[in-house]
């Protein structure tokens, strides 16, 4: 208690003091470093106590308790703070972690540095500006009026009050809008921004459509439009016939526009192109007749049908071959599919089969058609067979070709069969049978007979393949061909060949040749070494052969060379000696990016000159790894034009540039609706 | 009868107007044009051998300097100035078209022993053995003028090295501390220092424009972030290193020169071992310059060449030197990475191709095309015995030839050395190092 009235009494005594002498020091400016001798307040030399607060604390009846006992509980702890860490460890301490923030900084620099090495071609300086055309934002805002010309454009353009830059709307309009009360003017303003809003929609949506590539599409909506129009047309009969018969002037005028076009005749490139296919092509010949279709349905009179149909069919007849527009045949007469056949083959033949056939035509149309033509062939065939005896070669020729086709043929059959025959009950079954049994038949015999015919060997495939043995060894068939007129006589020829026969008459070039080979072979097989002492540790002497399991261990056989490389080739014989004139130039190891000589070697193989390939690719092909302009200073990489997301903070950025995945994830879940 | 005709369509070739080029119609049959492989080793043998032929790197020399060359630097924005700065310290204005020096400065007491320019290309800066550094308007003054600079600090210590930064306008010296000044101010307004006494070279980081690396007299190169109130971190070498530069288009990498003839690419983020030892030098290498591409550098050496290293490539692509040149002080890569600039002691600098074989000027489109093709078939070529043979074929002085067989001889007798104590000593206990972890000491945190 004494102690703390005499702390009292020395603080008064200070404030009382005065110092007449030694005047305050103020601050006047700011600097970095504050001295010690222009701050200072009395009794800076003394220490102030803990106990020197809490007296006053004590005192005070403000404090709380708790708060008291605290300080109270502070001041008998004999506790000293840990001494903090020297200079050098903090120091470590702090260099470690400026480290690792930098290391992790520059890390995301890694995906754009990998793919700069990665880059098949890097142009200097980067980030250059485009040399193409520029936007017309960026032309009009560095333009400026230079001669008087276009100062008198401009004057007029500007004076003339209309708008020149796309605005909302002209003086006029924002004039009587302004004339209006405010709730009319609110309301026309919430009016044409609907309209302007519909507007886009609508024309972004009519964009989007349009994008649309899909020709099944544009048809359905066609259809559905067209379906529409009628719809409205009858009613409009109904409420408006003045609009209706407008409807009808419209219509008649297209009519006349496509009698006068020949747009939907067939008589176009494409219809041309189609024409050629439509022999062989379903889908080409339906399409043509979609077309003479549409024609027909344009030309149609929309009040009274008159002769004119007619006249614009037969203007349609020129140009398209005559099966497209075949009258339609009286079995089917519903049947679109049946208006383009392709042949008119014996009545009879058809009637044969058309009984089997007539539950399938109520069902799919298509299918019904298939089978048709189905049926055609496989009659040619039949009836083929059936005169078989007495053909002659030319016809044998011609069956092989056929008999050859039809692999590809079936398949592609087999293709358009599927699916469109539903099997649903036995009876259809049957009938499935029917159609393809024949065929099953047909199909081994066809090949059977041809390979017999051709080289009169058992009808195995495996044998087909050339023997490359026999090649030399046998004798060419002379092929004849009768339907090539031969200028040359028979006598001319027979000479020629006598004089060749003579001229050559004591060669056997095939023989001497396999003798050669045979030679070669022969000297690179291995041969075995003799390496038996005759006498050596046993008796010697002429007549004394050494014994047999001398002769066996002494007698070393070398490993066989690796197979010839024309082992195979019997007309060939392929030297494996290595030239040292060559070797010079060959590469002797397999070089370092490369996995194996395959690699290797098709590197090498494909050329890349203009001899052998087009400009394009060679100019793709030698485009340089690094191309710089002449002139230009290339400036180091701007970190702002690389890595965009600077906005975000350092260390969110680091955590995202270390983790793709996880901006991935991300972005993914952003997306996520 | 129906006769069938060939015909052509005309607009195959018939040209629209006469100025167009005539079409030339041509069969790419491959049964027509055999023997691909055989024609284009060919062809690529010539073009090797055209390009060695064509291989004369030399194009100027820019003589005027009273002393051996001790630093050249570029301006920053205009490709035909340069200066260079002299060990009796003068500094020179050059403009390289015309080949002569438009302005001379006695800068300095003394060597001058940096210039850098500001990024802006309005003025540069000099620091000199008398402890200055001087700021000077890239303008000449007008006639009768004296030559003044804009602005002189003196230092405590004498400044071996200066740079400037990328966009701001602070810039960092190196003398027994790393500075960092702002151009306002005539005070550091920062200096590093870790326990050594002197620095040779600092640059800043193009690209990361915070980071600073400089090489210090204890064998270490240490790096800096301007941001943070220590060094980063150092490696220490067995040997010092001169000067070192970054790569201007991948941040982390950067490249020094070292005294034990061999330069060290090193990533930041990994320093323990470098990325590539580039060894070519038969003595030390005094100085190191990017190409602005970043794919290459180039090398200036105590045994009078420089040579240009591809940057991930141990090995050299290219060696230049001539008879008068002598230890290459300073090396430099013009920023059209066309071309390289050399000053040596000898008081000369020179001017060098990038491309020894390179043609100068505009090309036509059709000359264009050809060099492609034949850096493509060189290329494509380059692993048969004669391509390659032709194509690394240099010539060198004899005495750098001979030092270079020593040194092969001493590198190998080491080997052997080495692998005879591996062989006899416990298995383990004389660990196999590669070429790259020999060379580092450690690395300091």
């Amino acid at each position: 208690m004494q102690n703390e009235n005499l702390v009292q009494i020395s603080f008064f005594n200070q404030l009382m003091l005065v110092h007449p002498r030694k005047k305050q020091n103020e601050r006047s400016e700011a600097s970095v470093q504050v001295s010690e001798y222009f701050v200072n307040a009395e009794g800076t030399g003394d220490k102030v106590n803990l106990s020197d607060l809490l007296g006053t604390v004590e005192k005070t009846s403000g404090a709380s308790n708790k708060t008291k006992k605290q300080l109270r509980n502070l001041q008998s702890s004999k506790e000293t703070l840990e001494l903090p860490l020297n200079k050098q460890q903090t120091e470590k301490i702090q260099r470690g972690i400026a480290y690792e923030k930098t290391t992790a900084e520059v890390s995301c620099w890694k995906n754009i540095i990998l793919q700069n090495q990665k880059a098949e071609q890097m142009v200097f300086p980067l980030n250059q500006e485009s040399s193409g055309p520029k936007r017309v934002e960026q032309v009009v805002a560095g333009w400026k009026v230079q001669t008087p010309l276009e100062q008198e454009i401009f004057r007029l353009l500007h004076g003339s009050r209309q708008p020149v830059n796309d605005p909302v709307l002209t003086p006029v309009e924002e004039q009587s809008l302004k004339a209006m009360s405010l709730e009319e003017a609110k309301i026309r303003r919430a009016e044409l921004q609907k309209a302007r809003a519909l507007q886009s929609y609508y024309e972004a949506k009519a964009k989007r459509e349009k994008k649309i590539k899909s020709k099944k599409y544009h048809k359905v909506q066609n259809k559905a439009k067209r379906k529409d129009f009628l719809k409205q047309f009858d009613e409009m009969v109904k409420t408006n016939p003045e609009g209706a018969l407008e409807e009808l002037k419209k219509m008649e005028l297209s009519r006349m526009e496509e009698r006068m076009s020949l747009k939907h005749q067939n008589s176009g490139k494409w219809a041309k192109s189609k024409a050629i296919m439509a022999k062989y092509d379903d889908s080409a010949r339906k399409a043509m007749q979609e077309q003479l279709q549409m024609n027909k349905d344009l030309t149609q009179k929309m009040v009274v049908p008159s002769d004119d149909e007619h006249e614009s069919i037969e203007e349609g007849l020129e140009t398209v071959p005559d099966f497209v527009n075949d009258p339609e045949t009286v079995i089917d007469p519903v049947n679109p599919w049946m208006r383009g056949q392709l042949t008119h083959e014996e009545p009879e033949r058809r009637t044969r089969k058309r009984k089997s056939l007539e539950n399938l035509k109520g069902r799919g149309k298509p299918a019904s058609e298939v089978v048709e033509e189905d049926v055609v062939e496989v009659s040619d065939k039949e009836e083929e067979e059936d005169e078989e005896e007495d053909v002659s070669e030319f016809n044998t020729l011609f069956r092989l070709m056929r008999s050859e086709k039809t692999p590809g043929e079936e398949d592609e059959e087999g293709l358009l069969s599927e699916g469109q025959i539903r099997v649903r009950s036995i009876e259809d079954l049957e009938v499935l049978d029917e159609v393809v049994e024949p065929r099953a038949i047909e199909e081994p015999s066809a090949p059977q007979t041809a390979a017999a015919e051709a080289t009169s060997e058992p009808p195995h495939k495996k044998k087909r393949e050339i023997n490359l043995k026999e090649v030399l060894t046998k004798e060419a068939k002379a092929v004849r061909l009768p339907f090539l007129p031969t200028v040359v006589d028979e006598e001319e020829r027979d000479e020629q060949i006598s004089i060749i026969k003579e001229a050559f008459a004591g060669d056997d070039v095939i023989s001497d040749f396999i003798k050669d080979k045979s030679r070669q072979e022969a000297a690179g097989r291995p041969a075995v070494v003799d390496l038996t002492l005759p006498g050596w540790g046993e008796w010697g002497g002429v007549g004394l052969k050494p014994p047999r399991w001398k002769r066996k261990r002494f007698r070393i056989k070398t490993a066989p060379p690796p197979p010839r490389q024309d082992q195979k080739l019997p007309d060939v014989i392929i030297s494996e000696k290595r030239t040292a004139s060559v070797a010079s130039h060959q590469v002797s190891q397999l070089p370092f990016p490369f996995q194996n000589t395959a690699q290797f070697e098709s590197s090498i193989r494909t050329p890349i000159g203009s001899t052998w390939n087009t400009q394009t690719v060679v100019k793709n092909m030698t485009k340089p790894k690094v191309v710089t302009k002449l002139g230009a200073i290339i400036e180091p990489m701007v970190k702002e034009d690389f890595i965009k997301s600077k906005t975000t903070s350092a260390g969110d950025l680091v955590f995202l540039s270390n983790c793709p995945e996880k901006i991935n994830f991300i972005i993914f879940f952003c997306c996520k609706p | 009868m129906k006769v069938k005709v060939l015909c052509r369509n005309p607009d195959d070739y018939v040209r629209e107007t006469t100025r167009d080029i005539q079409r030339v119609p041509r069969n790419y049959d491959p049964t027509l044009h055999p023997f691909e492989v055989p024609r284009e080793y060919t062809r690529a043998l010539n073009a090797t051998k055209l390009e060695r032929v064509f291989a004369k790197p030399f194009v100027a020399s820019l003589d005027g300097h009273r002393d051996g060359i001790s630093c050249i630097t570029k301006h920053a924005k205009s490709l035909s100035t340069i200066i260079s700065g002299a060990c009796d310290g003068e500094v020179k204005v050059w403009n390289l078209p015309r080949q002569e020096c438009l302005r001379t400065v006695q800068a300095h007491e003394g060597f001058v022993r940096g210039i850098c320019s500001r990024f802006c290309g309005t003025s540069f800066f000099t620091v000199g053995d008398d402890k200055t550094i001087k700021q000077w308007n890239w303008e000449a003054p007008g006639y009768g003028v004296r030559e003044e600079p804009i602005n002189t600090i003196l230092g405590k210590a004498v400044f071996t090295g200066i740079d400037h930064h990328q966009r701001e306008g602070t810039f960092v010296t190196c003398g027994q501390t790393v500075d960092i000044w702002d151009e306002q101010r005539s005070s550091p307004i920062r200096s590093f220092s870790w326990g050594v006494d002197s620095f040779s070279c600092v640059r800043y980081n193009p690209v990361e424009t915070e980071l600073l690396a400089s090489c210090a007299s204890d064998r270490s190169v240490v790096l800096y972030d301007t941001r943070e109130s220590a060094p980063l971190r150092k490696v220490i070498m067995q040997l010092r290193s001169n000067t070192l530069c970054w790569n201007p288009m991948e941040a982390y990498y950067f490249t020094c020169a070292n005294e034990d003839y061999n330069l060290y690419t090193y990533d930041i983020r990994h320093l323990d071992v470098p990325v590539t030892v580039h060894m070519d030098h038969v003595s030390a290498v005094l100085d190191v310059d990017y190409s602005p591409t970043g794919r290459e550098f180039v090398s200036a050496s105590f045994d009078k060449t420089i040579r240009i290293f591809p940057k991930d490539k141990g090995h050299s692509r290219e060696v230049y030197h001539t008879k008068r040149m002598q230890h290459v002080i300073c090396v430099r890569w013009s920023a059209d990475n066309k071309y390289v600039l050399s000053g040596s002691d000898e008081m000369n600098i020179r001017l060098w191709k990038a491309n020894a074989s390179e043609k100068l000027g505009l090309l036509s489109a059709r000359e264009k095309a050809a060099t492609h093709y034949n850096k493509k078939l060189i290329e494509k070529f380059q692993h048969h015995p004669q391509v390659r043979r032709i194509a690394r074929h240099r010539h060198l002085p004899g005495d750098i030839l001979k030092q270079k067989r020593e040194l092969r001889e001493m590198r190998e007798a080491r080997r052997r050395k080495e692998q005879n104590v591996r062989k006899h000593s416990k298995p383990g206990s004389v660990p196999l190092l590669t070429e790259k972890e020999k060379h580092v000491v450690a690395v300091v945190e």
